[in-house]
């Protein structure tokens, strides 16, 4: 039972957040500040979650085979890669690393 | 997969991936409760977790313009996924239609992939020796690269990265990337500045005495 609550707090809190970045007035949304602002807001949570996903294991800091996944990721993107082709460099890289034993 | 080995039943794994649909919150909450922590606290945790959704929901809503009624359905999609798709979109037509597929797309296999999971926990086994786990961190640079346009942008991704990692460590999980957010209104301020001192016209004048409330706005939304 308590995990079913558990489960209806965490549906209801999230959904409503979701639909509270949706329902805020477009007005609000003409000033160039705020327009600004909610078009740099992605890039910082992107890529503050690029570097968790990479880096974090639980709440520590590692350096493993993702870093170097991921820095394949990046060196496809700069030679203008097409994104599956990208995410599948990230993936072999990493792979090869850790059967590799890093 | 992870949550059906670690207690809950095949049918609240499913209601998890079916209506809470936002990964991170899902695996925190997981988490939290397989650790024996008090539900309330894990939803908690949960919800820290899935607070940027609004802050995509803001971005979003200017995008696609999508009409009112259509808003409530909308909502449970807005997500990291769809949203950095959508931006990547050149037309409002085709944001629209990034959206849609990619949020029915990612709402379908994730359920499936949820459902599957949960039936043959042990049976996949460890995803992790595939690489598997790097797929995800490479699909949000491949989003986040074409936005990095300017110094700016570059500036709050690079501040981004140091306040996401270094209070990983100190900060509960999905706080730190809450913070991390603030470094969109603290670039923003800074280049409200630097404009200041490079014009001294009317509009300048405007910008300058507009800046400064975004660090204040901007943090009453974090929380």
């Amino acid at each position: 039972m308590n995990t079913w609550i558990a489960i209806g707090a965490t549906a209801l809190g999230c959904y409503a957040v979701k639909l509270a970045g949706l329902l805020v007035p477009a007005g609000a949304l003409e000033r160039p500040l705020v327009k600004r602002l909610a078009a740099l807001l992605p890039v910082a949570l992107l890529a503050a979650l690029t570097a968790q996903q990479t880096f974090a294991h639980g709440n520590a800091l590692v350096l493993d085979a993702r870093a170097a996944g991921l820095a394949a990721a990046a060196v496809a993107l700069v030679l203008r890669a097409p994104f599956l082709l990208v995410v599948a460099a990230a993936v072999l890289v990493t792979a090869g690393v850790r059967a590799m034993g890093g | 997969m992870t949550s059906a080995g670690s207690g809950l039943s095949l049918l609240q794994t499913c209601a998890l991936s079916l209506l809470v649909f936002t990964g991170a919150s899902q695996f925190a909450l997981v988490g939290a409760l397989a650790a024996g922590g008090n539900p309330l606290t894990a939803a908690a945790g949960a919800f820290f977790l899935g607070v940027r959704n609004a802050f995509y929901g803001l971005r979003l809503s200017q995008l696609l313009a999508l009409p009112r009624a259509v808003r409530p359905f909308a909502a449970q999609w807005v997500i990291d996924e769809t949203t950095a798709v959508s931006l990547a979109q050149p037309t409002r037509r085709a944001a629209r239609l990034g959206f849609a597929v990619t949020g029915l797309s990612l709402y379908i296999l994730w359920n499936l992939t949820t459902l599957l999971g949960a039936l043959g926990a042990k049976a996949i086994g460890d995803t992790d020796a595939w690489g598997l786990d790097a797929a995800g961190p490479a699909v949000f640079l491949a989003l986040l690269a074409p936005m990095l346009k300017t110094t700016v942008e570059r500036a709050v991704a690079g501040l981004a990265v140091v306040l996401g990692l270094g209070l990983l460590p100190v900060l509960p999980a999905g706080v730190p990337v809450l913070v991390a957010a603030l470094a969109a209104p603290v670039a923003l301020f800074a280049e409200g500045r630097r404009a200041g001192r490079t014009r001294d016209d009317v509009s300048t004048e405007r910008s300058r005495t507009a800046a400064p409330d975004t660090p204040d706005d901007a943090p009453e939304e974090a929380r």
